[in-house]
């Protein structure tokens, strides 16, 4: 094979990988700015809090009830860090958002950057600013598979293919369930949708938890392969909105192709041009910006 | 006339004064205070500073009795969190405020040039030890600043000498993005090229960067030989960790890490550090001496052993109070010339002088990784010594302006 194509082979493939998480953390966004029309601000956070849980599960848990030795590794992780993250969420939601929504949209914006700024505060005290590598990489996922153009670590490969599911499912939940119409509807007339015998304060309540959920998800996938960091979710908030702009604020299908095609267009920049690779996402959120303000997958308003 | 009487007078007035002050306080503020400033927390806490130079400063202090001329000597330390302004308003604080006299450690070439320069206007000693830019003893040297343990210039010679003698002769370097990385990539390239050997391209990192997977990728499309690492501490670890996971070693390239440390090694494992070969300003397992004093260390530090670095910072706090000692006050200027005069001839540095450019010019060490020993630390072999005239820049060359040509 051509190097040059086999380079730009390998660094897509990578680009997906961390396309992987502009999707799965935009889509959270766009989740809750759907449905609540709430711009979280606490998102990248909420990622961070994820991962951080899954290493605390590992390293920590065991030696706070006096059994140095337990370890809850990374699939259970996997399931109950997100659960956490979400109630975390919904706790924020039914005491702190709720507040607000009779307020300017900029009121629950500047809420949720507290929160951030709370959080990260918090674990930088107990954890130092510096990352922490994720010890409990499960032994099945060690080792490199062979692409035929580049040797590609089995965690990531299934890092791609998990969050390429979890975003389908979302996205057929949401845009073809009774329960998505129902959320839509709710957000849509709210008065009318409880005249039907709905509960509208429990399930924007459930949306919040499962948007932020999805960042948890996010951060526990992101532990092995990036080290555990209070900043790994400030680091990351940028791009992401950069990535919903694009989309178009509040569109589900957009979030995700939107996250997974800037992260193949960053990987493959690096290949001709390395540092332009930071700044071509927003140079295209200029351009988009200026073409189709309501974004690609944006409804024109 | 009149004007030459008042200088006179005001002249001798002084004197008096001066004079005065010198011998009511051969130590100024009744202390001796020694500020550990480096990077408590980040990419560098390991190995470089961090509790372990810190406890290695005040092993030093207390092996000299806890007091030099009669006074108590302190010590005192803080975080630069790899970023000049907080190293250099710290060290201004520190001089200007908590009177004190000596700075060390200073990992982080970017915060080292800083503080060197902030410290040598306000007549302070610094040593920087982490820190490796042979800038601090070049073009940008000062009257008050030392450079004590390794540079930028030494540790190529080692290594890259090694490496391209055994055929390595095409590199392509992965550089931590500031003012040390770009340094150390271009003494390594100016060793490579004067062997005969090329240098195809390199990638600038941001310092803390934790993915490095594409950077490598870029370093195997090159098709060169040897990817030199010109970065340390975490960052180090993380690169090599990841070239083998994306089987680029496996590939038949060959990584050289120009600023290695023992605890690097050790957080690899042998098995995946096997082979790599490192420049270093000393090793626990050179000689007799050495290791007494890595056992007497860890029983002080309470089981880390020393790095190359931690040992330096002893040995120089040691070198740093015997010379008030000897000099018999803690003024800057009598400190450094006494400094400038005394032979460091210790477990850490051979025959090593201070020059007037303030570089502790001393031997190196090329070691190699070995399978594991009986001491989980004893992760090498000695395979050269590296005469310190033959590592480090001479004097002349080195370009320092305080150097009288």
């Amino acid at each position: 094979m051509d190097p040059m194509i086999r380079l730009i082979l390998a660094q897509g493939m990578l680009g997906l990988n961390n396309g992987v998480f502009y999707a799965m953390l935009s889509l959270g966004l766009a989740v809750i700015f759907g449905l609540l029309n709430v711009v979280n601000f606490a998102h990248g956070a909420l990622y961070m809090l994820g991962a951080f849980l899954a290493l605390i599960m590992y390293s920590y848990v065991g030696q706070w009830i006096g059994m140095a030795d337990l370890h809850i590794g990374f699939w259970p992780a996997l399931i109950l860090a997100p659960i956490l993250v979400a109630c975390f969420g919904m706790l924020i939601e039914r005491f702190l958002l709720r507040r607000l929504y009779k307020l300017d949209p900029i009121y629950s914006l500047l809420l949720t950057f507290g929160i951030t700024l709370v959080l990260q505060g918090l674990f930088i005290n107990f954890f130092n600013a510096s990352g922490t590598p994720y010890p409990g990489m499960p032994e099945s996922m060690k080792g490199v598979t062979n692409l035929g153009f580049m040797m590609f670590p089995k965690y990531r490969l299934f890092v791609i293919v998990f969050s390429i599911v979890v975003c389908f499912v979302t996205w057929f939940v949401i845009e073809r369930t009774r329960i998505g119409a129902r959320l839509r509807a709710g957000t849509e007339n709210p008065e009318l949708v409880k005249a039907f015998g709905i509960n509208v304060p429990l399930m924007v309540m459930l949306t919040f938890g499962f948007g932020t959920g999805l960042a948890g998800l996010a951060g526990v996938l992101a532990a092995p392969i990036y080290s555990v960091s209070p900043l790994m979710g400030a680091n990351l908030i940028i791009v992401i909105f950069a990535v919903v702009v694009i989309g178009g604020m509040g569109s589900i299908a957009g979030a995700v192709i939107t996250g997974f095609s800037l992260g193949l267009i960053e990987g493959v920049t690096k290949v001709f041009y390395a540092p332009a690779a930071n700044t071509v996402i927003f140079l295209l959120m200029v351009i988009v910006l200026l073409v189709r303000p309501s974004g690609l997958f944006g409804r024109q308003g | 006339m009149k004007s030459a009487i008042y200088a006179g007078v005001s002249a001798a007035a002084l004197s008096i004064a001066a004079g005065g002050a010198m011998a009511q306080d051969a130590i100024s503020n009744g202390s001796v205070k020694i500020g550990v400033l480096g990077d408590m927390s980040g990419v560098y806490s390991t190995g470089f500073s961090g509790k372990g130079a810190v406890d290695a400063v005040k092993m030093a202090v207390r092996d000299f009795g806890g007091e030099v001329l009669g006074k108590p000597i302190e010590v005192i330390s803080a975080d630069h969190q790899n970023k000049a302004d907080v190293g250099s308003a710290t060290a201004r604080e520190w001089i200007d405020q908590e009177h004190v006299d000596m700075i060390a450690d200073l990992t982080n070439s970017a915060v080292a040039l800083a503080v060197q320069q902030l410290a040598s206007e306000k007549k302070t000693i610094t040593f920087a030890t982490g820190a490796a830019t042979a800038a601090l003893t070049g073009e940008n040297c000062s009257k008050y600043g030392i450079h004590y343990g390794y540079d930028t210039h030494a540790l190529p010679v080692g290594t890259a000498t090694a490496v391209v003698k055994n055929g390595g002769d095409s590199w392509y370097f992965i550089t931590a993005d500031y003012a040390f990385g770009h340094a150390l990539q271009d003494n390594t390239s100016s060793v490579v090229e004067d062997l005969g050997g090329s240098v195809v391209g390199s990638s600038d990192v941001p310092l803390a960067t934790t993915d490095f997977s594409s950077y490598l990728l870029q370093a195997q499309s090159s098709g060169a030989k040897v990817i030199g690492l010109a970065n340390a501490g975490q960052d180090t670890v993380n690169a090599i960790k990841q070239a083998h996971e994306f089987g680029i070693v496996a590939g038949g390239q060959q990584l050289a890490g120009m600023l290695v440390l023992i605890s690097d090694v050790k957080s690899l494992g042998t098995d995946v550090a096997k082979g790599l070969q490192f420049t270093s300003g000393w090793y626990w397992n050179m000689d007799d001496e050495s290791r007494k004093w890595k056992a007497e260390y860890e029983k002080f530090s309470g089981g880390e052993a020393p790095t190359f670095v931690h040992a330096a910072d002893y040995s120089l706090t040691m070198a740093y109070l015997e010379a008030i000692k000897a000099a018999g006050t803690d003024d800057a200027d009598k400190v450094r010339e006494q400094l400038g005069k005394m032979k460091i001839d210790d477990f850490f540095a051979k025959g090593g002088t201070i020059r007037s450019d303030g570089l502790l010019e001393h031997d190196m060490y090329l070691l190699k990784v070995k399978d594991g020993g009986e001491d989980p630390w004893d992760v090498a072999d000695v395979a050269r010594t590296i005469p310190g005239n033959e590592a480090y820049a001479s004097l002349e060359a080195g370009g320092c302006k305080l150097v009288n040509k």
